[in-house]
């Protein structure tokens, strides 16, 4: 068991390496001169060539892989060209937002999403069924910057343009209002929670309509199965059936999907922080691209691959827990 | 043909079919549909923010309304349909000759070269897509071609794995010993006996893959390093209206529900296809876990 568990982080470690050697050959192979960015437009090139030494990119290739991979794994990830502050502050100001973000929208996918989606399959082929099929692929088909774009449009502008009740207006960016050090506790928390609402609904009705397509495909293909036949001709009552037999059974492909969907939502961050101005990773990297701040786009790639490693890790042992023939398999 | 019978009594395939026919056709006669030049400004002080339904100042009238260049947006939305759907399917065809490339050789080479392969394919599968997206993307001058290639060349993993499995199982068939037994070898086995069996998970995947891809090319768009303006794509022309919401929010929609049609029609047609081209499911008449982990 403990041999298994080394031997995938040893893979994971692996995969982080190999992710973050690629995107530093990909960035600096690419066109564009940091350094140029960096100097006012009308430097002279002696200027440029110090601006250059100074970023150290005067060094050759292999030389700066070399030395930015030791201080990176040191810890010392260097400062953004674009932001004069050191990335690791950068980054830590805008993990929480990104972790609080994608961590509720991912328990409200599954919760939500297993629901509907063992709802619809009980349901089958009734109006209910159909009806939430369609809304899931339409859902589904949207682009997340969309979506995003449509909610503030209804709740952010029409709700207050038509003077809705406040309860359905929320604002449309940022996590908290200009003058929220001055609410109550409890008034700066609610003033909280209504700047995540709108972002929160768009990540988790797209999780949600994806969840529970699957879901209910996955619920199913169990009960078509002949043991889930013998169980119903045993005369065991449907909810034990439905709760051992069927739903137990259907969560592995689920957690499998779970481990496969968060690249998916850390990508649905990255535009849903763009729209609603809200100070995370996914926000972060898209300016950091623009102005080719290398140091950030580096550990943020580092960062979201890290996560993704985790997340399958994860999974996997969520397998164990749910399945107890792997459980044996290991021991 | 039995796969393309049951595609046709399938009303998701069919209704995903006629979407996707339509589009094509649009892209296809797009000057002979588009009312107007999609780029033309003709007054911008006069037509721009005009209505849905409402006539510029000659008396031309703009159905979709016009952006705040005065451009129109029908013109611009049945133009678009070109790039999105070029990028598209010509992108997930990048992915496929890729995938396939690489799943073949892991499953035919075996040993090292498939660990080597297959490592590699896990690697870019843990690169968070998008970031490689916005890196290569932003860093490279913005051209059709260039979100293409970058669009095909991040999505090929899926198709590897996929293939890979499948040219595997195949492998192990008495059909191919019999083959070889025949006194068939290398390129013949792999071209006639080998790839046409592998084909068909790999057009399902594929197809779902198409709707993903409009989906991200859009985005690009949309974060204004996709395709370069004023070439009229649909991501782009939701960027425009974003910055006119409240007073224009026409700009922002219709651009929207194209990409949800065109993705929404290529999802009916893969989830309908997958069903087909699976007798467990096809007896049942139901849908099956549509993000199934390959085999």
């Amino acid at each position: 068991m403990l041999r298994k568990a080394l031997r995938r982080l040893g893979i994971g470690i692996g995969l982080v390496f190999a992710v973050v050697t690629i995107t530093f050959l990909l960035i600096n192979l690419a066109p564009g001169d940091p350094a140029r960015l960096w100097v006012a437009p009308n430097a002279s090139e002696a200027d440029l060539a110090a601006a250059r030494r100074l970023l150290g990119l005067d060094q050759p290739l292999p030389v700066r892989y070399v030395a930015w991979l030791v201080d990176f794994v040191r810890g010392n990830w260097g400062t953004s060209i674009a932001q004069q502050r050191p990335v690791a502050r950068v980054l830590l100001d805008a993990l929480p937002h990104t972790l609080l973000l994608s961590g509720c929208s991912l328990f409200l996918t599954y919760a939500i999403g297993v629901l509907v989606g063992a709802f619809q399959a009980a349901k089958r082929r009734t109006p209910w069924d159909t009806t939430l099929t369609i809304g899931n692929l339409v859902v589904f088909g949207m682009p997340a910057y969309w979506l995003a774009i449509m909610l503030v449009l209804t709740f952010a502008y029409a709700a207050s343009r038509y003077g809705w009740p406040s309860w359905i207006q929320f604002p449309a960016m940022g996590v908290a209002s200009l003058d929220a050090d001055f609410l109550t506790p409890w008034g700066r928390l609610v003033d909280r929670l209504r700047h995540l609402t709108l972002p929160l609904v768009t990540l988790s009705l797209i999780g949600i309509a994806g969840t529970s397509r699957f879901v209910r495909g996955a619920v199913l293909e169990v009960r078509g199965q002949s043991f889930v036949t013998a169980a119903r001709a045993r005369g065991l009552p449907p909810p034990t059936i439905e709760g051992r037999y069927v739903i137990r059974n259907a969560l592995m492909p689920i957690i499998t999907l779970l481990g496969l969907s968060l690249p998916a939502l850390f990508s649905g961050t990255v535009f849903v922080e763009v729209i609603f101005a809200w100070p995370g990773m996914g926000r972060e990297i898209v300016t950091a691209v623009g102005a080719r701040d290398y140091p950030v786009v580096m550990a943020t790639t580092a960062i979201f691959a890290v996560l993704v490693v985790v997340g399958n890790l994860l999974a996997d042992s969520l397998y164990a827990v749910a399945d107890p023939r792997i459980r044996e398999g290991q021991r | 043909m039995t796969t393309g019978k049951a595609l046709l009594q399938d009303r998701r395939a069919v209704i995903g079919l006629a979407i996707l026919g339509v589009f094509a056709l649009v892209a296809i006669l797009a000057p002979l549909l588009a009312p107007v030049d999609p780029n033309a400004q003709p007054d911008i002080l006069g037509t721009r923010f005009l209505a849905p339904m409402s006539s510029g100042p000659d008396g031309t009238r703009y159905w979709l309304g016009t952006d705040r260049f005065g451009r129109d947006i029908l013109s611009r939305l049945i133009y678009g349909a070109r790039i999105s759907l070029t990028v598209g399917v010509l992108s997930v065809a990048v992915s496929v000759i890729v995938g396939c490339a690489v799943g073949i050789s892991a499953a035919v080479g075996g040993g090292w070269v498939e660990r080597v392969l297959m490592a590699a394919t896990d690697t870019v599968l843990a690169m968070p897509r998008i970031v490689v997206l916005l890196t290569l993307v932003a860093l490279w001058e913005p051209s059709v071609l260039l979100v293409l290639l970058v669009l095909g060349l991040t999505g090929w993993m899926g198709i590897a794995r996929l293939a890979r499995a499948e040219v595997k199982s195949i492998l192990a068939r008495p059909y191919l010993d019999a083959a070889k037994a025949l006194g068939i070898s290398g390129p013949r086995l792999l071209w006639r006996h080998i790839l046409p069996n592998t084909m068909t998970p790999v057009i399902v995947a594929a197809s779902l893959a198409v709707g993903n891809a409009i989906t991200l090319e859009s985005g690009l768009s949309f974060l204004g390093i996709g395709i370069p303006p004023p070439a009229p794509s649909w991501g782009s022309m939701i960027a425009t209206g974003r910055d006119a919401l409240v007073h224009a929010p026409w700009i922002a929609t219709f651009p929207g529900i194209a990409i949800v049609l065109a993705v929404v029609a290529t999802n009916l047609i893969g989830d309908s296809m997958r069903d087909a081209l699976d007798p467990t499911t096809r007896e049942r008449g139901e849908t099956q876990s549509t993000i199934a982990p390959s085999k």
